[in-house]
């Protein structure tokens, strides 16, 4: 056992956080105050194969694995969250999907432009009735000559609108299953511009302000029938399956949140002075800093060791969920110290941490509550 | 190599379009008084082509001897006939000390001879001065007298460095331009002028110059810029911004200023000094009006002079000023440029 | 086209400055990077690749620890790697050092050496002219703009308050200015071939044309005689006097720093 990184990883460590602090950290304020989606750093992102790191080179990726793109959101989410949800969205929740469940047809045509930043990905499951509740359900796929024609709508969509590939779960009938009858999931791969397929408003939201989150329409959209993905009614379990890697990669943005917010803080207790000595002086500044510190590494830990359970293989459902439970809790808790710890210029919006704050809130909820974390874990140990 | 064999301190006189550089007369300065210590005289080499009118100067400024080397194959500043001409005058003279200036030209043509001459070179020095070395004797080591000891910044001015060059001549360094103090001009001094001709046969290190562009432009970064007169939001209005160029003006240096007066719209953001602003390091940093936010201080501390005034006697900025006045600028600053300029005017 | 750069492992100035008993510097203790003026000349290097297919060898001289940069080159793209390292090349001065860069470099082919114009740890600028004079090539230093004609190299080279267009016929070397280009970054998939390619070593024995005594502390002219970190400053005077008066103190500072 090595709690070591690797040297690559770590010289992957140095390229993503110069990328970060040079690239990303001067706009992330302009990015949250005009809550506009950062094209430019996408496109910079795609041109050094951020949008790839765990697809095989064959497929135009970086041939990298699971725990290096942990690092490149992590590194990202120090300095802007929405930055790092972008990449977290587009390569868990689309490119995984593809890269585990497509046909070799499916990969040879999504996967290159995916993975080169070329296209960008998003994913479909959360409905106005149904989150990560399967039964509750209500977007159509029906089956059509050649085509399956899709009805009904999808939200709080990452990446929505300025995505170009979008996996969507749809309901393809009912199966019998211990004796009642339920609905038949399955995925999909729908492409921007399809007709009947549209863009509903863009939510305004309490943080992550530029990442783009739209509802998508779906109104007797037709696609081909070869863009199911998977096999007909599996699509839930690609659903859960895709979730388990996203949580990776949420737990990955909230890990870094904390780390941001942590360094962010101590630089400031260092140059702030109160009653005449720098607050890092103070006890209490050193217990609070302990204390975040202790519970930043520990989530570095989990957020590692699940990275690397993935890429073993097998199920990493509960890794997954403890990860993204404690990273995100972590995140919430660290950013809130963060913004004691400055003050009255913590609640203001010239410091980060006053960002930070807001962008952590979402860790807790998206890609699975913190809640539905403790179903997943306490399901495995009850089972 | 015997090193008794080299003597004199000899100047690389740098000219551009027949105009000779500043640091060259600087050079001078600094050469007579390690000539002085040395007991040993100053020799001016001037390289050029149609550059003879230059001797005079060179003379007034502290050159015993002068050796030229008038030739058309240094009309432009080309590396290869430079380097064949000052390491021909070394090989044939034999000095024992050579300094150059540290500017685009020197940076270049010190390397080049050190190698050629086959001896060392320390960059970008801002002290020299004639002592032992080892500095304190060292047991076992014979201590070297009547060095040159050659003090230089590096690590982007974090450490200093002394630096001597014991068992090889000449002892080349290259200086930079405005530290050292040229003497008070003798009008009526001569030098020995000694034509040198080290003969140029062109080869395959000569390199053609297609183009000389000159730059017209005028706007300065003020990253570049030597002196900096920096106002804060002390200094009341945008109005008042011409009492700091004024004294810009008088000492040859630009006008920048604190995030407070970009934020008021006083000036644009690339004047401003600071974490959100630029980083600087001129010699001079008047901070006028600027109460020394630990922003703003971390933008300007590498200064090597920080004047501060300011009406607060508290100010941050007086921790990081290296002199600090309390009082109304309006009622200093002009005056003080008025003296400033008059000082320049008595000079030129 | 074959071209050489000539990188450095400096330590990062903006954490403190750390020295061996003897002056020279400790390098093992300081946070290491790719000296910025080296990255631009690779940079310069990688677009000629991109543009004529060029192959590209970096080459340093160092510990073994200042493979690192070779590594960092190489996920940055290129071709091969040279670490020029031995116990008896430390302590070199940039005359030491120059003569064995030039002493490895004569086992390689090159139509164009690139190295940086200064290192960050030492602001010499010496290094790379040096080389030229020792491998009897031309030179062009500061070079702000690159581009290939044919057989020849035509730069602008940076003067104060001027440029040169300058042409030379290759080989020849030129010293890059960080203003020359924006460096790229590393690729991930860039860093993870990297670390699986072959560095070449070169030591004492593979330099060409070298003698002993020009190697190492032993070889170089130059001496340390002290060093030292500066000194932070702290507050200075603090004066409250009438306005005349201020203007004459600060006239007699400004007189005594020789600043007038």
């Amino acid at each position: 056992m090595d709690f070591n990184l690797s040297s690559k990883h770590e010289m992957a460590r140095t390229l993503f956080r110069d990328f970060a602090e040079t690239e990303v950290k001067p706009l992330a304020q302009e990015v949250d105050e005009t809550e506009c989606f950062p094209e430019e750093t996408v496109k910079k992102m795609a041109k050094y194969g951020f949008l790839g790191i765990p697809v095989p080179k064959e497929y135009g990726g970086q041939g990298c694995d699971i725990l290096t793109y942990a690092m490149c959101v992590e590194e990202l989410a120090k300095v802007c969250g929405t930055t790092a949800v972008i990449v977290s969205a587009h390569t868990s929740l689309c490119v995984d999907p593809i890269m585990t469940y497509g046909t070799e047809e499916q990969k040879q045509k999504y996967l290159p432009a995916l993975a080169k930043g070329e296209k960008l990905g998003a994913f479909g499951l959360t409905e106005p009735g149904a989150g990560t509740d399967a039964q509750g359900q209500q977007t159509k796929a029906v089956l059509d000559g050649d085509e399956w024609v899709l009805n009904g709508s999808k939200i709080f969509i990452t990446n929505g609108k300025y995505a170009d590939v979008y996996i969507v779960i749809a309901v393809t009938g009912t199966v019998e299953k211990r004796g009642r009858q339920v609905k038949e999931i399955s995925a999909f791969i729908v492409e921007k511009g399809t007709p009947g397929f549209s863009f509903g408003t863009k939510e305004k939201k309490m943080g992550i302000r530029g990442s783009a989150t739209y509802e998508l329409i779906f109104t007797d959209c037709r696609i081909p029938k070869e863009n199911m993905l998977g096999a007909k009614g599996k699509g839930f379990g690609i659903a859960m399956h895709t979730l388990d890697g996203g949580r990776i990669g949420i737990a990955s943005q909230a890990l870094g949140l904390a780390e941001g917010a942590l360094e962010t803080t101590i630089e400031y207790v260092k140059e702030r002075k109160q009653f005449g000595r720098s607050i890092s002086k103070f006890q209490n500044t050193q217990f609070q800093l302990a204390d975040m510190a202790t519970k930043v590494k520990a989530a570095q830990l989990m957020v590692y060791r699940a990275a690397e359970a993935k890429k073993r293989g097998g199920n990493y459902s509960v890794e997954a969920s403890m990860a993204k439970l404690y990273a995100a809790e972590t995140a919430m808790e660290v950013t809130t110290k963060a913004v004691q710890l400055h003050g009255g210029y913590g609640y203001i919006r010239e410091y980060d941490v006053e960002r930070m704050m807001r962008d952590a809130k979402i860790t807790e909820i998206y890609e699975g509550t913190s809640e539905v974390q403790r179903m997943v874990i306490a399901a495995d140990l009850l089972k | 190599m015997n090193l008794n064999e080299y003597k004199g301190v000899y100047v690389y006189v740098q000219q551009v379009d027949n105009k000779i550089d500043g640091v060259a007369l600087e050079l001078l300065g600094k050469a007579r008084d390690l000539a002085k210590d040395l007991d040993t005289d100053v020799t001016a080499v001037l390289l050029g082509s149609d550059v003879k009118g230059l001797v005079k100067k060179l003379a007034q400024y502290g050159a015993d001897k002068v050796i030229l080397v008038d030739d058309p194959a240094l009309k432009d500043y080309r590396t290869e006939p430079y380097t064949h001409a000052l390491a021909s005058i070394i090989n044939e003279f034999k000095p024992e000390i050579v300094l150059v200036g540290a500017t685009a030209i020197g940076r270049d043509l010190g390397p080049l001879v050190s190698a050629r001459v086959q001896t060392g070179l320390t960059a970008d020095c801002t002290q020299l001065d004639i002592g032992d070395f080892p500095i304190k004797p060292m047991m076992g080591k014979e201590q070297q007298h009547n060095q040159l000891l050659m003090t230089r910044p590096a690590f982007g001015g974090n450490t200093i460095a002394t630096i001597a060059c014991p068992d090889n001549r000449p002892q080349m360094a290259t200086v930079r331009p405005g530290v050292m103090q040229k003497i008070e001009k003798i009008a009526d001094a001569e030098a020995e002028v000694i034509a040198y001709n080290p003969g140029f046969e062109e080869n395959n290190k000569y390199v053609e110059i297609v183009d000389v562009v000159k730059s017209l432009s005028n706007t300065v970064d003020i990253m570049d810029a030597n002196i900096l007169v920096s106002g804060g939001r002390g200094v009341g209005g945008p109005e008042n911004f011409y009492i700091l160029e004024e004294l810009a003006k008088a000492i040859g240096g630009e006008v920048s200023c604190s995030r407070a007066v970009v934020d008021a719209g006083w000036k644009p953001k690339d004047l401003q000094v600071g974490q959100t602003g630029k980083t600087v390091r001129p010699n001079v940093y008047f901070a006028i009006g600027i109460s020394g936010a630990i922003q703003h201080v971390a933008g300007m501390e590498e200064a090597d002079i920080i004047i501060a005034i300011n009406k607060d006697e508290t100010a941050p900025i007086f921790d990081v000023a290296d002199y600090g006045i309390v009082g109304d600028y309006k009622q200093i600053v002009p005056t003080l440029a008025k003296s400033l300029e008059s000082i320049a005017a008595t000079e030129a | 086209m074959k071209i050489v750069v000539c990188i450095k492992q400096v330590p990062d100035t903006k954490g403190g400055v750390q020295f061996n008993p003897d002056g020279t510097l400790n390098r093992g203790a300081m946070l290491a990077i790719m000296n910025p003026d080296d990255k631009a000349g690779l940079e310069a290097a990688l677009r000629l690749k991109d543009q004529y297919g060029a192959e590209v060898t970096v080459i340093t001289m160092g510990l073994p620890k200042a493979s690192d940069v070779l590594v960092e080159a190489m996920a940055m793209g290129a071709d091969k790697a040279v670490l020029v390292t031995d116990r008896v090349l430390g302590g070199a001065d940039t005359w030491a050092t120059s003569t064995t860069l030039a002493g490895a470099i004569r086992n390689l082919e090159y139509d164009l050496i690139i190295t940086g114009r200064q290192a960050i740890d030492g602001d010499t600028a010496q290094v790379g002219p040096q080389i030229s004079e020792h491998l009897n090539i031309p030179v062009i230093s500061y070079t702000q703009k690159l581009e290939i004609e044919g057989d020849y190299v035509v730069a602008q080279r940076q003067y104060e308050d001027r440029y040169h267009v300058v042409k030379a016929k290759m080989p020849c070397l030129i010293t890059a200015l960080a203003e020359l280009n924006e460096p790229r970054y590393m690729t991930p998939g860039g860093i993870f071939d990297a670390y699986d390619a072959e560095i070449v070593e070169f030591n004492r024995k593979d330099l060409i044309d070298v003698e002993d005594s020009n190697l190492g502390l032993k070889g170089s002219p130059t001496k340390i005689a002290k060093a030292s970190d500066k000194v932070r400053k702290g507050a200075g005077e603090q004066v409250n006097l009438d306005p005349e008066a201020s203007v004459g103190y600060i006239l007699e500072k400004l007189k005594e720093k020789h600043v007038i």
